[in-house]
């Protein structure tokens, strides 16, 4: 065995790569709860990956086959029923992990010098994530996929001169047909490759510069010397075998929520599959409410909370950009001397929990048909959604901060 | 890395556990995606058992009914045929039928159920091409020992009328027989015999 | 783990709450997916009733076998088109353009009613129910559930006629408070209501075939995930013995 390792390693760096990723990469030891979601969020890029194939083996991109072909997947072929709900449930599964990936950076300041590229090229994953499943969502071909294609799509004609000309080339059609149909689809098989490829380069770049912690400690710059290593952080455990097996464990928890849902409530009350989706497009036909799939409520809540004005409604559209790009910045808009939540001050801490509550009602208000009353909380959640971000450098400067230790803490 | 107060046999036995365990998980995890490409039950449906009907089927006659997207023959073979099939048998490779290429019930010098039609996938076991049917006797192209049956235009494999496979040709066995039944005199039903559908 | 449940809670809470948004209060079907004997019923009122003009083209006449029929009686009793094979799709032979012009629209095929419809069984079991006499129409009734609806009440033999009771609020807008039988048909009411409940069992059973499969094979992962759990949790403990 040894004598072949050294074969490939005379011909490949396996037994360098290995010790410089897994088994001598040392990763802060108070990691907690919060830092699961990294690698599950891989896990569930490897399962749609996988039962995305499989589901293309009999999924026809057709206007005409599309709804029946996911019909014959969940009935005729064999377990064509787990593996579509696998990657139905998958998908809402994936958004899940990837908020609390992103709720785990924003309050322990994963983003902050020298992460900053790290985190944008997360903000990019997301992006292309967003991508994805806004293309997938149109395949089956369903009323919801149908109408809700159409909304997004028709977001482009409120750019002023070209937006016309420009959803009719998105679309191939006056109307979303089966050519955009077609190139949805080449475009959901090719994206999350790049997405796979998105997630090497951020690993990559989390390599360079070595994991945050909840504590907002730089343990490179902490003292040296550990039972494994005299020149290792002191505070560093081998990435293998201690966070190997601690994320098994994460795995495991992960594996008996998603298939629970995946075995027991697929259809999640109509919230990963809605009830008007199982009804073949209708271009003929609105349902009577339409709504984007729960993870893109909030920014559609956020879209449709700014009034037309001057003649266009293309506000809403860059205000929902906005709340997209502001992501980009963030980085630079932290200027508190700490980086953790645990030592920030008390403003720090309402803002970030007003945020996630606010964050939460838009996705809720998203979901639900616009009234006058919904509308204005809307409102007031979308100012409060950038009034986070831009106020930011004022109160994360100004506010009192609890001295940070030496060593992390337990 | 054997620091002290580290139990490792505790620790092998733990790893044992967990691979062990995560690897039956694997394993079920793969049945689905392996099951996922075996015929579906729309390739079933219509691959379910053909009727025919061979009351029009004259004598020296070849019928062509499809099952499961395959050409099967079922042939009137006559008295002369059935004669010459009985007694011409030293350039066959496999005159008994002992591979297992037709059902129990099809094992014997005519391999059909009544000697007068034979039913078979029409098939050449070589490549898979479908052999051309030669009723004729002594044809210039197949010579002068040619009593009829069949000619594989893809890679010159012969067969006699049973669907027995001529010695020193590419094909390796004889023609398959599917299963099938008598549902009355006039009427074939291919891909399912008494012991149930195939 | 406290901490994971609180926040599961707090992502999911949200997901899965959200109510019945429909008009009407749909009556309670309470069927029962294991009851063999009322799909079998229901099977025979959709051949019957219905299949003349909608469709369960997703659906395999040989899947019936899943609630206890044989190949035999489904055959016999079921499959009324003999050039059709056991495994053939419950079709009709209706062409959708000409049902379009008798009904102004093409029946809507049935298989995913009951995932369509929120509400599932409920919706469908509530729907047979909630015809009433409406001379404006065309096919003379409507129905609470789906106003205006474009089909005759082809049940109405079984059910009999019923007749809205309209009432005015102070607003000056008419309810339908509720719907009284003002001629008796073949059954009695409480038979009709177990005929809407067969269907409802039928339809929905054919809307997600496997789900009583899917249940039992959860079960066994979910025994065997919290085996691997406990697992990996014991040998994580062990490792961790390590970090101080």
């Amino acid at each position: 065995m040894s004598s072949f390792i050294q074969w490939i390693d005379e011909r490949f760096p396996l037994t360098k790569v290995w010790n410089e990723h897994l088994a001598q990469y040392y990763a802060p030891k108070n990691f907690n709860f919060w830092y699961f979601f990294g690698s599950l969020a891989m896990l569930v890029l490897v399962n749609q990956i996988v039962t995305g194939v499989w589901l293309t083996m009999n999924y026809k991109p057709d206007a005409n086959l599309a709804f029946a072909s996911v019909e014959y997947i969940m009935r005729d072929v064999n377990w064509g029923w787990l593996v579509r709900y696998l990657h139905s449930t998958g998908a809402s599964a994936f958004f899940i992990v990837i908020y609390l990936h992103m709720f785990r950076g924003l309050i322990y300041g994963s983003y902050r010098k020298p992460r900053e590229l790290l985190w944008i090229i997360g903000v990019i994953i997301y992006l292309a994530m967003m991508a994805t499943a806004f293309f997938g969502y149109l395949l089956p071909w369903g009323q919801m996929s149908y109408w809700g294609a159409q909304v997004i799509v028709n977001l482009f004609s409120a750019i002023p001169v070209i937006g016309d000309d420009l959803s009719v080339w998105i679309r191939g059609d006056y109307v979303i047909s089966d050519a955009t149909l077609n190139r949805f689809f080449a475009f959901h098989y090719l994206l999350p490759f790049i997405l796979a490829a998105l997630v090497f380069i951020h690993i990559v770049a989390l390599h360079k510069v070595g994991s945050n912690n909840p504590d907002g400690i730089e343990i490179k710059k902490g003292p040296k010397g550990n039972r494994w290593s005299d020149t290792a952080p002191a505070d560093g455990i081998p990435f293998h075998p201690y966070y190997t097996v601690k994320d098994i464990v994460g795995v495991a928890g992960f594996l008996i929520v998603f298939l629970g849902i995946v075995f027991f409530v697929p259809e999640m009350g109509g919230r990963f599959l809605e009830h008007p989706n199982f009804e073949p497009a209708n271009p003929l036909k609105t349902p009577p409410h339409i709504a984007p799939v729960w993870y893109f409520t909030p920014f559609y809540a956020m879209l449709r909370a700014v009034p037309s004005f001057a003649g266009t409604q293309v506000w809403g559209v860059l205000v929902m950009g906005a709340s997209i790009v502001i992501l980009f910045f963030l980085p630079w808009l932290d200027k508190s001397p700490v980086k953790s939540i645990r030592y920030k001050g008390m403003i720090s801490k309402v803002m970030i929990t007003l945020f996630v509550i606010d964050f939460l009602v838009l996705g809720y208000l998203g979901m639900l048909p616009a009234t006058p009353g919904r509308t204005l909380v809307a409102q007031i959640g979308t100012v409060f959604y950038f009034l986070f971000f831009l106020a930011m450098p004022i109160y994360s400067k100004i506010e009192k901060t609890k001295p940070v230790p030496e060593r992390v803490t337990q | 890395m054997s620091a002290q107060g580290v139990d490792l046999k505790k620790r092998r036995m733990l790893i044992t556990a967990t691979a062990g365990v995560g690897a039956v998980g694997v394993g079920f995890a793969l049945v689905p995606f392996i099951s996922y490409w075996q015929p579906s039950a729309r390739a079933k449906a219509l691959g379910a058992p053909e009727e025919a009907d061979i009351s029009k089927l004259e004598e020296g006659a070849l019928l062509r009914v499809k099952w499961r997207g395959k050409v099967c023959w079922i042939v009137n073979r006559s008295e002369q045929m059935l004669k010459d099939l009985k007694e011409n048998t030293d350039h066959l490779l496999d005159p008994d039928s002992e591979a297992p290429q037709q059902p129990d019930y099809c094992k014997n010098w005519h391999r059909s159920i009544k000697p007068k039609y034979w039913v078979a996938v029409g098939i050449c076991t070589h490549l898979g091409c479908s052999p051309t049917y030669r009723p004729d006797v002594a044809p210039a192209d197949l010579g002068p020992e040619w009593k009829g049956g069949f000619f594989c235009p893809c890679h010159g494999s012969k067969f006699d009328l049973a669907g027995r496979v001529f010695k020193g040709v590419p094909a390796p066995k004889n023609l398959v027989v599917p299963p099938h039944k008598y549902l009355s005199d006039t009427r074939i039903l291919i891909g399912e015999d008494a012991g149930g559908a195939a | 783990m406290k901490k994971l449940f609180v926040i599961l809670s707090l992502v999911l809470l949200p997901l899965a709450g959200f109510a019945n948004e429909g008009e009407v209060e749909l009556e309670s079907a309470n069927i029962d997916l294991t009851d063999h004997a009322a799909m079998q019923r229901g099977a025979k009122y959709f051949v019957n009733y219905c299949q003349g003009c909608h469709t369960l083209k997703y659906f395999r006449y040989e899947r019936m076998q899943d609630f206890g029929l044989t190949k035999e009686q489904i055959k016999e009793n079921l499959l009324f088109d003999k050039t059709k094979k056991l495994g053939a799709l419950m079709d009709n032979n209706m062409p959708s353009e000409e049902a379009a012009k008798w009904f102004g629209t093409a029946p809507p095929d049935l298989t995913l009613t009951a995932r369509r419809r929120e509400g599932g069984a409920d919706w469908i079991y509530t729907y047979l129910k909630s015809f009433y006499k409406d001379e404006s129409r065309p096919f003379g009734v409507n129905n609470v559930v789906f106003p205006n609806v474009g089909m005759p009440h082809v049940l109405m033999e079984l059910q009999g006629v019923q007749e809205a009771v309209v009432e005015t609020d102070e607003h000056g807008n008419k309810h339908i408070k509720e719907l009284k039988l003002v001629k008796p048909g073949k059954l009695s009411p409480e038979e009709y209501d177990q005929v809407a409940k067969d269907l409802a069992t039928f339809l929905t059973h054919v809307a997600e075939p496997m789900k009583l499969q899917r249940q039992r094979i959860g079960f066994w992962v979910m025994l065997f995930l919290f085996v691997f759990f406990v697992v990996s949790f014991m040998l994580k403990k062990e490792y961790w013995k390590d970090v101080h």
